[in-house]
């Protein structure tokens, strides 16, 4: 393999990292109005994710940063391009971020009530949006022969987004509520299993039509053949009619780590779709922008592959570490150290 | 009928306006970060080391401190990577191949570990052996320090391109230790860090004199103020010299922005520095109306020697037109001046202030000598104050340069971008940031001036960051 394409696969790695981290805690936050009954349970929530939130973000700025990096072309035509979309997905998050420090800083329930709305909004804009935006990388977009983008907003949308947008928002709702049935007690932890198994039907067929659409878009549009995006599509699909299946029975552990692949799976159809081109140009197919057109220098690409090797390890320990520190469910941890 | 000439002026202004103003608001939360972080770990560790439960008492509320400014401060952090590329995609194609590689590493290595370990010491408190739970704070420290090392590698590229070479009109990376290691890069990282310690310091030390001036929590705030000091004397004395190094370092890279900083038109030696001048600050204007000057001083801190010489704006313009091509080479004089100004005197007077703090605490009257308390109450706006000075300075400085002598802003910005698109997103960011401030703000003041609880005592169990969640 060589280095743009190793990057190209680090690039999508990154994206399911983050999408499959903070997935379930855009999807805890979608949950706030609905499992908790109450004020302190809605706390009892957001301590689920609230040490490990801020860590799952930055694989969306790594994500970034990464394709700054070795893709500069693709970073600077996808970021001017969806100006709009982005400067949302930034309101978004800001509002989020800010959520989570200041809810707690004042007695006042409508304080508290403003900011745990401004948590669910947050996740669920974001969701949304980097479903659409990530879509239309593949389904095409306007973009000019000097490799500029040529279109507006509006051209990010189309029916294969925004099933794309509403599949992100189902998934992530339906992954943050099988966490939750493994981080809660008592009677949160039934109401959030009864959530996660009324959201299971909606969420896996939407999943499904999302990662067949995917596979017949890219060769509908994107010069691909059935295989490979059918194989990461055949992964998709499985894992998320077991995620369920698994539910049903009880087998809360497994059903997340369904859920969990299926997520890293269906966005492993979308690049797998997507390569060798990042970015396609929808109706100038000609101005698509490639791996090989985008790609940073040999030099370049292969200190970032040194920096890469030794941290992404690094990175991965730690954080598993963090996980296993707090692997207890909220409510029932061991008193004391 | 504005002709399209205008029109692309005002897209480039407006995009110059949003970073302008997000990169300044983003740094009001960054320097806090930086100096507080270890000033919080060196008090866990006291208590850790057995030196008194009111370094615990300390550490949980500067900790908390420290949090409300830190969530604002990765909020306004996401805005800053996803600007290169929405408002600056000639420059983020031009640059990309080396610029980013600092980007995605600061990334990698320092925001992972700095958000990871934060959750770690806001969560940790009773998960983890007291003295993993140490190590906790001190990673997250060692995150922001390298956050911080990795993205002034990016931005001392931009000021002195090293380490690259441009290839079918982009810029390549041939040599990533040049990169890191820039000399200009290793002075602005030390200059930044000292800055943070002594915004941290002067934090520490104004809401320690505010609960010593109102006879409140002496017992515990009476250590602070000394920690402070005892950081805040040598570090801020420290940065006013590595500041000027970096003088020094500017006139050898960038010898324009130093004329302009000195509204010096002609070329002289030795020189003196104007400290405040009325005028002399445009070309058919050469000679301020009044000045203060000192004379031979100007020199010394831009070349480190009595008699050293100072190029001119008339000729670096020359000479730039003979290298460029014909075109206006001079930064805004004024801002230049002014902010250097701004910048020094905020700093010096930082400085001032610690050092008679110290005075005072030695002869054993700080406690008693009330405007002195209130003057360290009112100290704490400075290192801000002088931050943002600093950092106009730089950028500002660095103009009409986007990469210095590579690529000018004019042409860097993002053609598909139209200036309604900008108005649009500044409109936003100024309304959402303006609101954020001030929330910050309310919530700083009352955390500030809240009654540490006792340990065990009533309440104690809310000092724990991470029960408010």
């Amino acid at each position: 393999m060589d280095l743009e394409t190793f990057w190209f696969c680090l690039i999508a790695l990154l994206w399911a990292g983050y999408f499959v981290l903070e997935g379930f805690d855009f999807g805890v936050g979608m949950l706030l109005p609905f499992v908790p009954r109450d004020d302190a349970e809605r706390g009892t929530l957001l301590r689920t994710i609230g040490p490990v939130w801020d860590g799952n973000e930055v694989w969306l700025i790594v994500a970034g940063g990464a394709t700054f990096a070795a893709f500069p072309a693709w970073y600077a035509t996808m970021f001017s391009g969806f100006y709009v979309a982005l400067l949302l997905v930034l309101v978004f998050l800001i509002v989020r971020v800010v959520s989570f420090e200041w809810r707690g800083k004042s007695e006042s329930p409508r304080w508290r009530s403003v900011w745990a709305w401004a948590n669910t909004i947050g996740s669920f804009g974001a969701s949304l949006v980097w479903g659409v935006g990530l879509a239309a990388l593949l389904s095409g977009t306007p973009i000019g022969s000097d490799g500029h983008y040529a279109g507006s907003f509006w051209d990010l949308f189309s029916p294969y987004t925004l099933v794309a947008g509403v599949a992100a928002v189902l998934l992530f709702t339906f992954h943050g509520a099988t966490f939750l049935t493994l981080r809660t007690v008592g009677e949160l932890h039934d109401r959030a299993e009864r959530a996660a198994r009324r959201l299971a039907l909606p969420a896996v067929a939407l999943g499904a039509v999302f990662v067949i659409w995917t596979v017949a878009v890219a060769i509908d549009r994107n010069d691909k053949d059935l295989f490979p995006p059918a194989l990461p599509a055949a992964i998709a699909l499985v894992a998320l009619v077991l995620a369920p299946l698994f539910l049903v029975r009880g087998r809360n552990g497994r059903a997340f780590s369904m859920t969990g692949i299926g997520i890293v799976a269906s966005v492993a159809t979308l690049f797998t779709s997507l390569y060798p081109r990042v970015m396609v140009s929808s109706p100038d197919f000609g101005n698509s922008l490639t791996v090989s057109d985008a790609a940073s220098s040999h030099y370049a690409l292969t200190v970032m592959s040194v920096v890469a090797l030794v941290f992404v390890p690094l990175v991965l320990l730690y954080q598993g570490w963090s996980y296993y520190v707090f692997r207890h469910r909220v409510g029932d941890e061991p008193v004391g150290s | 009928m504005a002709p399209m000439s205008m029109l692309a002026v005002t897209t480039v202004d407006l995009a110059r306006i949003q970073f302008a103003t997000t990169s300044l608001y983003h740094f009001l939360f960054v320097p806090l970060t930086l100096g507080l972080a270890p000033l919080v770990a060196v008090m866990q560790t006291l208590w850790y080391r057995g030196r008194g439960d009111h370094w615990l008492r300390l550490t949980r509320f500067f900790g908390t401190l420290m949090l409300i400014n830190f969530a604002i401060g990765v909020a306004t952090g996401l805005v800053q990577e996803f600007q290169f590329g929405m408002n600056w995609s000639v420059y983020s194609t031009y640059v990309g191949d080396v610029f980013g590689a600092p980007l995605a590493i600061e990334g990698l290595a320092a925001f992972m570990l700095e958000s990871t370990f934060l959750g770690l010491w806001i969560f940790g408190w009773d998960r983890l052996p007291r003295r993993v739970h140490l190590a906790t704070i001190w990673l997250l420290a060692l995150g922001t320090w390298l956050s911080a090392f990795f993205i002034i590698v990016a931005n001392s590229w931009m000021q002195r391109p090293v380490g690259s070479h441009v290839v079918d009109g982009r810029a390549e990376l041939t040599d990533v230790w040049a990169l890191m290691t820039n000399r200009f890069g290793i002075a602005a990282f030390t200059h930044v860090i000292l800055v943070g310690l002594t915004t941290a310091a002067a934090i520490v030390f104004g809401v320690g004199c505010w609960h010593l001036v109102r006879g409140r929590n002496r017992e515990l705030f009476r250590p602070a103020v000394k920690l402070a000091l005892i950081v805040g004397v040598p570090i801020s004395a420290l940065n006013l010299a590595v500041g000027s190094h970096l003088g020094v370092v500017v006139t050898d890279y960038q010898p324009m922005k130093i004329a302009a900083t000195e509204a010096q038109w002609t070329t002289c030696q030795p020189c003196s520095f104007s400290l405040f001048q009325i005028g002399g600050f445009s070309s058919d204007d050469e000679t301020p109306s009044f000045s203060i000057q000192i004379p031979r001083l100007l020199s010394v801190l831009a070349t480190g020697s009595l008699d050293g010489q100072v190029q001119g704006m008339n000729e670096l313009q020359q000479q730039d037109e003979a290298t460029f091509g014909p075109g206006d080479y001079t930064p805004p004089i004024r801002t230049a001046y002014w902010s250097m100004r701004i910048m020094a005197y905020a700093g010096t007077l930082v400085f001032l202030v610690f050092a008679l703090g110290a005075f005072l605490l030695w002869r054993g009257r700080l406690e008693t000598t009330r405007w002195f308390l209130w003057a360290g109450v009112l100290t704490i706006p400075l290192p801000y104050i002088a931050a943002l000075a600093g950092w106009v300075l730089s950028e500002v400085g660095r103009q009409p340069w986007i990469v210095w002598g590579l690529l000018k802003t004019a042409d860097a910005n993002s053609p598909s971008v139209s200036t309604s698109t900008i108005a649009f997103s500044l409109a936003v960011f100024a309304a959402l940031y303006g609101a954020l401030a001030v929330v910050d703000f309310v919530l700083m003041r009352r955390y500030a001036r809240l009654d540490p609880p006792e340990l065990g005592g009533d309440g104690d169990e809310f000092s724990l960051p991470a029960v408010e969640y």
